[in-house]
């Protein structure tokens, strides 16, 4: 559950005593001390939280948090995060994966994880990169990086995190990036849903695929490139300064979307769509939107929760134990049975 | 139980001392259905026995070929029965394929029953018949009853008004009630279980009655010219109690929930559809109210790492799978050993490498159990003997489990898990409990916390998340010895290789010494068997015994770490056999294990040895 009883933490209280092992500069340490910053906020209980992760430089975020951790095997934290969430339900479970791991050798058990709707957040760092074993390309890199597998360009179309999880059947997608002052924002509505809530934070990494995200992450120009949904608020980005203010309108004719003019500021004129997080025709729409024409949408894209796995299988095991008792004798001696004298 | 030998060519005319009985027809005709509900009838009737379903892996083979044969054998008698009997006594032959695919078992001498109707041009040719055996006298070694069972049937169930189709169907029953009246059985359990049955369809359950009903009739009326007689077998001399009968994936089950009672621990069962593992999962979900939760995976290795997650939270995480499955959890199997976590894995074995022969059974896992994952990673392994034995030894399997923080392996096969024995119920209270502990409170000196403290077995405590205050992490990566804190430093694996090991080599010291199950503690041979080859041997070293041959049969339940004092026992025996369906894996095991000269005696058809095989070794180990 993750309506636990509401205890004070500060974010030195979620810091564990184990030295930091990522690369200096790596924008794992962002999402860290944004988790960090996170928790106390929500209320959280460090002996009720675990988390899950698989393999990788992502997986690594158990060791650093001051609460329960399981750094388990490549791909499979969703399967393992099952079995634990199965087993006591009101542990607060957060999934650390990355794109390799999370969708590359675990894909399988992501997407299984989605469509079941386990109560956990899952966040996917995506470096579009394999980091810790030098720098391969991944499942997200984009066609034609080089690599040391690909020197002369990767051939394969990347899969995107979002499109993935919702084509899953996710009912909350949230995406952020690794020093976006909105990060902890996303992890909080992630933590308020109820059910699977699916977190793409795209992430820095330095040393293998430096500034990949430049074009939308960096600072100057952000305004025009990074679309920051708000629910209930239109769909807004760009700014007189750079160039005007633009939306996102829906093209009803080709059912996708455009980006209209807003600069004379009647954006309801320009038809831009109003945010609503439950619309998931939209939603497909936004984790589709491709970056380059259109701004990188950012922000909570889609959020409308649906019961949880957990309560369906546990709610279908208490029932079937009604009125039933646990009398191992008697089981044992189920069947056509006949006596010896 | 008695323990005179059971020699069906000693038998007497009107009342043998056991019998073997294989009822054979295409996967369409309800064999296996009528061999459970014959075995059943067995065990009502007081005798022992034991049962070998053997079918197809196809579900619906192509009707009338040879490979879509489907056969039930089933050896009852009056004294102790070890095993599914060598040579049918009896052959039920529903069509040609049957016929063909079964009759070189049968006994010289063996009554066939065929039924003609189903001997047509058509059928015969698909089973590369040039002409129709029934009445070329190719068949002279044995006695054939042959009679139009098909047009019977019909006749008996006319008044229903079924469609010719369904009228068929109950050819199974027609011969069930013939086989009935052959070995003076009451029908009244049968027309019980057929009223039960086609509860929601009571013309289907009278038509079956009809057919049953006048398969009997037809045995005491016919003129049969003497080749069918009625025959008597009687009860076995068995020790007072409740009896029921039982195969080897149900004794999985329930031994899994009585083992987790007996920890006091909720269970967690993760699995995947795969043949013959997944009848423990169908069983398992029928038992929720005794603290039971279980999840069809997405694959294999959900399936165990989902029971690893369990395990983590408090629950006594298990898994069940066949050979190929198992491969598949190799890498979680590590994981668990890394992180010294409870934890069952059942394997089912059958036929491999790869797909290999998913229905047929074999040993062929034995190493894939003791050596079949990376690094220096021990694990207990067990093996079951028979489907009874299997309760006991999945109780065995949750004790070691959650005693030693460790994942065990509980073998059966393909065999056990299918085949039916009678079963002394047991009483539950009559095991000793062994609840498992939870850390609740530092365990460090100054109040820290050493999640990889050791006790006096080397366990490590058993911590859930949610504990206010033991906040820790584990994981696969090697760890420092105590906190468990990441740690790949030269002495830190060292020590902790050393533990893991000395952690599992210890289990021996919790387990009963090595006992000889027949013969003597020293002498001329020892046959050294594991797992469901128990039977085969155990009579073969029986009937050698009887014929005045120095030979002893020790079967081991625990192949990893084995006994400590078998090494020693071994050696007071001149020679050692080691029967086992594979090419030879245990018998390496003990060579390595005790450098003592243990001999093969391999057989990989995926059918189990006959005690006739097993009997020819061992004068050719004494000869």
């Amino acid at each position: 559950m993750n309506a636990i009883t509401p205890i004070t933490t500060t974010l030195k209280d979620w810091e564990s005593d184990q030295e930091v092992r990522w690369c200096p500069g790596c924008g794992d340490y962002a999402i860290l001390k944004a988790v960090q910053r996170t928790l106390p906020e929500i209320g959280a209980d460090p002996a009720n939280t675990v988390f899950v992760s698989g393999i990788g430089c992502s997986s690594r975020f158990p060791y650093y948090m001051a609460s329960y951790g399981f750094h388990t095997i490549h791909g499979r934290a969703p399967a393992v995060a099952t079995g634990i969430k199965l087993a006591n339900p009101d542990l607060d479970i957060w999934l650390v994966t990355g794109d390799g791991d999370g969708l590359s050798i675990g894909g399988n058990h992501t997407m299984h994880l989605i469509r079941r709707n386990l109560n956990c957040q899952i966040m996917l760092f995506n470096n579009e990169i394999y980091g810790l074993t030098k720098g391969q390309y991944s499942p997200t890199s984009r066609q034609g990086t080089t690599s040391p597998t690909t020197p002369l360009g990767s051939v394969d179309r990347p899969a995107s995190p979002a499109a993935f999880a919702l084509g899953s059947g996710a009912r909350f997608i949230g995406r952020g990036f690794d020093v976006s002052k909105e990060l902890p924002n996303v992890l909080k509505a992630a933590h308020a849903h109820r059910g699977a809530a699916f977190i793409e934070i795209f992430q820095n990494c330095i040393v293998y695929n430096k500034d990949v995200f430049e074009d939308f992450a960096a600072p100057k120009g952000a305004e025009d490139r990074q679309l920051w949904l708000k629910n209930g608020e239109p769909m807004l980005f760009g700014s007189e300064k750079t160039g005007g203010v633009k939306g996102i309108a829906l093209d009803t004719e080709k059912l996708t979307l455009k980006v209209v003019d807003v600069s004379d500021g009647d954006w309801q004129a320009a038809g831009v769509i109003v945010h609503d997080v439950t619309n998931r025709s939209i939603a497909h729409m936004l984790v589709e939107m491709p970056f380059g024409p259109f701004p990188m949408a950012l922000g909570v894209l889609y959020d409308d929760p649906r019961p949880t796995y957990e309560d369906g299988v546990l709610g279908q095991d208490a029932k079937a134990r009604e009125g039933k008792s646990a009398d191992l004798g008697k089981l044992l001696a189920k069947g056509q049975t006949w006596t010896v004298e | 139980m008695a323990t005179q030998i059971a020699e069906p060519e000693a038998s007497t005319r009107n009342h043998p001392e056991a019998v073997v009985v294989r009822f054979a027809g295409d996967s369409g005709d309800g064999m296996q259905l009528t061999g459970g509900q014959f075995t059943l009838s067995s065990a009502l009737s007081g005798n022992d026995f034991a049962t070998f379903p053997d079918f197809p892996a196809e579900i619906r083979a192509p009707q009338g070929t040879l490979f879509g044969v489907s056969a039930f054998q089933i050896n009852f008698g009056s004294t102790e029965i070890d095993t599914a009997g060598d040579a049918p006594d009896v052959l039920v032959a529903m069509n040609p394929a049957a016929l063909k695919t079964n009759v070189g078992a049968l006994k010289p001498g063996g009554l066939i029953i065929a039924d003609t109707g189903e001997f047509t041009k058509r059928n015969l040719e698909k089973a590369r018949y040039e002409s129709n055996p029934v009445e070329d006298g190719s068949l002279a070694k044995w006695n054939v009853l042959a009679f139009d069972i098909s047009a019977l049937t019909l006749e008996s169930v006319k008044p229903f008004g079924l469609g010719n189709k369904e009228a068929l169907r109950c050819k199974n029953m027609w011969t069930l009630g013939l086989a009935l009246w052959m070995f003076d059985r009451d029908r009244q359990p049968l027309i019980d279980w057929l009223n039960g049955k086609f509860r929601k369809n009571p013309v289907l359950a009278e038509a079956n009655i009809a057919a049953l009903n006048a398969g009997h009739a037809y045995g005491e009326t016919a003129e049969l010219g003497g080749q069918l007689h009625k025959q008597h077998v009687d009860a076995v001399a068995t020790p007072a109690g409740l009896y029921r009968t039982i195969t080897g994936a149900e004794a999985v089950a329930l031994g899994l929930v009585a083992g987790a009672r007996l920890a006091d621990l909720p269970m967690f069962f993760g699995g995947y559809p795969i043949t013959p593992a997944s009848s423990i999962l169908h069983y398992l979900t029928g038992m929720k109210e005794f603290g039971v939760t279980t999840f069809q995976a997405e694959d294999e290795i959900a399936a165990i790492a989902s029971a690893i997650g369990a395990s983590y939270a408090g629950h006594l995480g298990v898994t069940s799978s066949s050979g190929p499955g198992i491969a598949l959890k190799g890498e979680a199997m590590g994981l668990a050993v890394m992180t010294e976590l409870p934890l069952v894995i059942v394997n089912s074995q059958r036929g491999g490498p790869s797909t290999g022969l998913p229905t047929k059974t074999e040993q062929s896992d034995l190493y894939q159990a003791v050596y079949g994952r990376n690094g220096d990673t021990p694990m207990p392994v067990i093996a079951a003997r028979s489907p009874g034995d299997a309760f006991e030894c999945a109780i065995e399997a949750c004790r070691i489990a959650t005693q030693y923080m460790t994942p065990v392996i509980l073998l059966t096969d393909g065999y056990i898990a299918n085949a039916a024995e009678p079963w002394a119920v047991p009483d539950p209270d009559s095991f000793t409990p062994f609840p498992a502990r939870f850390l609740d409170q530092p365990n460090g000196p100054d109040g820290t916390l050493l999640p990889y403290a050791r006790d006096e077995k080397g366990a490590r405590p058993w911590i859930k998340p949610g504990t206010p205050g033991l906040m820790h992490r584990i994981g696969g990566i090697e760890k420092n010895p105590g906190t468990g804190n990441l740690d790949y430093s030269p002495g830190a694996h060292q020590t902790m290789t050393d533990a893991r090991k000395a952690k599992v080599d210890g289990v021996a010291k919790g387990i009963p010494a090595q006992d000889v199950c027949l013969g003597n503690t020293k002498g001329t041979l020892a046959v050294v068997g594991w797992g469901s080859t128990f039977g085969p041997i155990h009579q073969a070293v029986r009937r050698a015994r009887a014929r005045g041959l120095d030979v002893s049969h020790i079967h081991v339940r625990h192949i990893w770490p084995l006994p400590e004092n078998l090494g020693d026992l071994l050696k007071g025996y001149e020679k050692i056999l080691v029967p086992e369906m594979n090419t030879g894996q245990f018998k390496t095991v003990l060579r390595d294990q005790f450098l003592v000269d243990a001999r093969p005696l391999n057989k990989v058809s995926g059918q189990p040895f006959t005690i006739a095989e097993i009997e020819a070794a061992i004068e050719g180990a004494l000869g």
